[in-house]
């Protein structure tokens, strides 16, 4: 039997294309590399119970996954450094049913309208491919209100100055503000800063059948235990109830099967460990932007571009820590942005200029503290000062922190391919990430952290600390793995076969019936976080290939 | 020592000798807070992820489906060479001659400082943290589902 659809990764990419298809009448598959805690496997359109509220679990023992002693990546910022660096976690995103949208605090802002034409509005940079996205923000507006509707987004209407237009007001309201946000806004605005709060993917009142949010603070790394959470839940869920889709968990796609300009499917192994072949008349490749060009690798698909481009935002973090307790442990990780580093002004553009550059953006500037405690613990030098420094709690009970999705350009030389030597336990070859920030990347941080720094001086702060992430920035660190956990860019979307992987509507410009639907299409970064993103784009490639296939007759 | 920092190292090492093995707590709520007493229902593990776990306990002990990747040192090979290195007069010496010792073995003293930490501030069914003491030492209220915050706790606290 051939299903209409194999989508290969069940997060908020997979999950909207299965939700859309088999809204459409589609028989789809879905394939996900690790476990399921997220649906309940008695029934699968009900949630699981197995998230809590366990640092042990989801933070030093990686109860999402993915293992790195087991499915490990490996990393170099050169081919200076050899074959690679470091061989490890390189920017994991779970690996598991529910993907990225398990373990983020869902903060889901869409892009800016000039976050799609760079290339237009500012021009280009040396040394990076900048370029306008062939789909701009106004044909990409239904579906970002479609997919805020689907995860259920809490927002307030016209508090940003500087969003895109919106056919339809949020979902629901905002949840409350965390008490070192409301402190933090007054001292961004006396600034000239325009915080607002943060549109989140946490319900602030029951939302399609899920409670609202009780502020129990673990929800940056951690499954929500209670699902007021919009991972991709919903959308699995209601494709689950429709009867026309499977979920296949623990299963791993090692190669997509090309004949001439058409997929026939995928070689999947499953739990058994026994490798067989799923014939499909459409390839879904959700995977995340570093998964899919591996696999697209692993199938020898051949065009040069694949894997290059890869971007993460490059991170400025400004930490300050205030003579009161902050309280960051209660309620949601951010509640407030501010979006006035991405828009810039005259300073920024003296920066620029003083940098030899054409033009900077920074990115969203989150407001959070820190709330867990062995995180905490591990930060402290070990010795008799330690117990005190806990009961003191500089860093968990007093520290308030800015932290800047810079936007990272695209740039053909950091990259992902498939590494020479080391594999997974299955065998296969893993991914290597090529990875270093470049000048514009450097001088926007180095630009905007002292800035940040102001904020919390502002706020009162006994002192204050900028770092990067991954190194190399204003802290003088040096160059390393990067944590931000937003990969984006490796296979390039365009209207030119030569320049790009993908067509406009994320499929291979070589292969017909095999589309990409994660933030590997991205042309450029932008300085958000790329979930809604990326999920609109999916259901617009979701939405494209219904309308230009016709259905089959049978079911799953 | 009384917070149970040992028990949690010991529960980890053997994490193996109990079914399913202590990797994972369950979920969702501990019953410190109201609902369920779950933690106790550690989850089974998938054959993938016991063989991480016990590459990472056990290491890879000769065995060729460990090492893919080349031999794999585990943390029970670690604590045992860790250990004979401080010493079998360790607890006797003084304690400016044990701070020396541990100095002296970085990798070992940063392993045993993670797990220390784990081990006071995590959630008591790994071992540590006996009664949650490590969490009242430093005014944490730990796991707070289903309880959770209210609006006015959050913003106004």
């Amino acid at each position: 039997m051939t299903v209409d659809a194999v989508i290969v990764g069940s997060g908020p990419g997979g999950a909207t294309v299965a939700d859309v298809l088999t809204a459409a009448g589609w028989s789809v598959v879905v394939v996900e590399k690790g476990r399921n805690h997220l649906l309940d496997p008695a029934d699968l359109t009900s949630p699981a119970s197995d998230f809590s509220n366990d640092e042990i679990k989801f933070v030093s023992r990686q109860f999402l996954g993915p293992d790195p002693l087991v499915e490990p990546r490996t990393f170099r910022t050169g081919e200076a450094d050899g074959d690679h660096s470091h061989v490890g976690d390189v920017n994991s995103v779970p690996s598991t049913v529910g993907g990225g949208g398990t373990h983020a605090d869902g903060k889901v802002p869409r892009f800016m309208p000039d976050d799609f034409r760079l290339h237009s509005t500012l021009g280009p940079q040396p040394g990076a491919d900048v370029a306008d996205w062939p789909v701009g923000y106004d044909e990409l507006e239904p579906y970002y209100a479609e997919v805020e509707r689907s995860v259920g987004v809490a927002g307030t209407d016209g508090s940003n100055p500087f969003a895109g237009p919106r056919s339809g007001p949020f979902p629901m309201p905002s949840g409350p503000p965390m008490f070192g946000a409301t402190l933090s806004i007054a001292a961004a605005e006396r600034l000239g800063y325009h915080p607002y709060p943060a549109p989140t993917a946490a319900n602030s009142v029951p939302y399609d059948g899920r409670p609202a949010c009780n502020n129990c603070g673990f929800c940056s790394y951690f499954g929500c235990p209670i699902h007021a959470k919009g991972d991709p839940l919903a959308m699995l869920r209601r494709a689950m109830a429709s009867g026309r889709a499977e979920l296949l968990a623990e299963t791993f796609v090692s190669r997509v099967r090309i004949e001439g300009r058409r997929s026939t499917g995928v070689e999947l192994t499953g739990p058994d460990g026994v490798r067989r072949f799923l014939a499909a008349r459409h390839v879904v490749l959700a995977a995340g932007a570093i998964e899919t060009p591996r696999l697209l690798l692993l199938s020898d698909f051949d065009h040069p571009l694949v894997g290059r481009y890869l971007m993460t935002h490059f991170q400025t973090l400004a930490v300050g820590s205030l003579p009161i307790r902050t309280y960051a442990e209660r309620g949601r990780a951010v509640t407030h942005v501010h979006d006035d580093m991405i828009v810039g002004d005259a300073d920024a553009r003296a920066a620029a200029a003083e940098a030899g550059l054409p033009w900077l953006r920074g990115g969203m500037v989150e407001y959070s503290g820190a709330a867990l405690p062995i995180m905490e613990a591990k930060h402290y030098p070990w010795g008799e000062h330690h117990s005190r420094l806990m009961e003191d709690s500089p860093i968990r009970g007093r520290l308030w922190a800015f932290i800047m999705q810079g936007e990272d350009l695209p740039y053909a030389g950091n990259r992902v391919d498939l590494d020479p030597t080391v594999r997974d336990a299955r065998g296969y070859p893993v991914a290597r990430i090529t990875y270093r920030a470049g000048r514009h990347e450097l001088a926007a941080s180095e630009h905007c952290g002292p800035r940040l720094s102001a904020i919390l001086k502002e706020m009162g702060a006994e002192w204050t600390a900028v770092t990067t992430s991954p190194g190399g920035g204003n802290a003088g660190s040096p160059p390393g793995v990067p944590e931000s956990r937003h990969n984006m860019g490796t296979v390039r979307m365009g209207t030119d076969p030569t320049r790009s992987v993908v067509d406009p509507a994320g499929r291979l410009h070589q292969l017909d019936n095999v589309v990409v639907a994660d933030s590997s299409v991205f042309v450029t970064s932008a300085g958000y976080g790329p979930t809604l993103t990326l999920a609109a784009l999916a259901a617009r490639a979701a939405h494209l290939m219904a309308a230009s296939s016709p259905v089959s007759p049978n079911p799953v | 020592m009384a917070a149970g920092v040992p028990d949690y190292i010991d529960q980890l090492l053997g994490a193996f000798s109990f079914d399913p093995p202590r990797i994972w707590a369950g979920g969702p709520t501990s019953g410190r807070h109201g609902g369920a007493a779950a933690f106790d229902r550690f989850h089974r593990l998938s054959a993938l992820e016991e063989l991480a776990w016990r590459m990472r306990i056990e290491g890879s002990c000769g065995l060729p489906e460990r090492e893919f990747n080349g031999p794999v040192v585990g943390l029970q090979q670690r604590y045992r060479n860790g250990l004979a290195a401080l010493g079998e007069d360790f607890c006797e010496v003084g304690p400016e001659e044990r701070d020396d010792r541990l100095r002296s073995r970085p990798d070992f003293t940063d392993l045993l400082f993670q797990h220390s930490c784990e081990g006071l501030y995590g959630a008591p069914e790994y071992g540590g943290n006996r009664d949650g003491i490590g969490w009242r030492s430093i005014g944490f209220a730990g796991d707070v589902q289903p309880r959770g915050w209210t609006d006015a706790e959050v913003s106004k606290p």
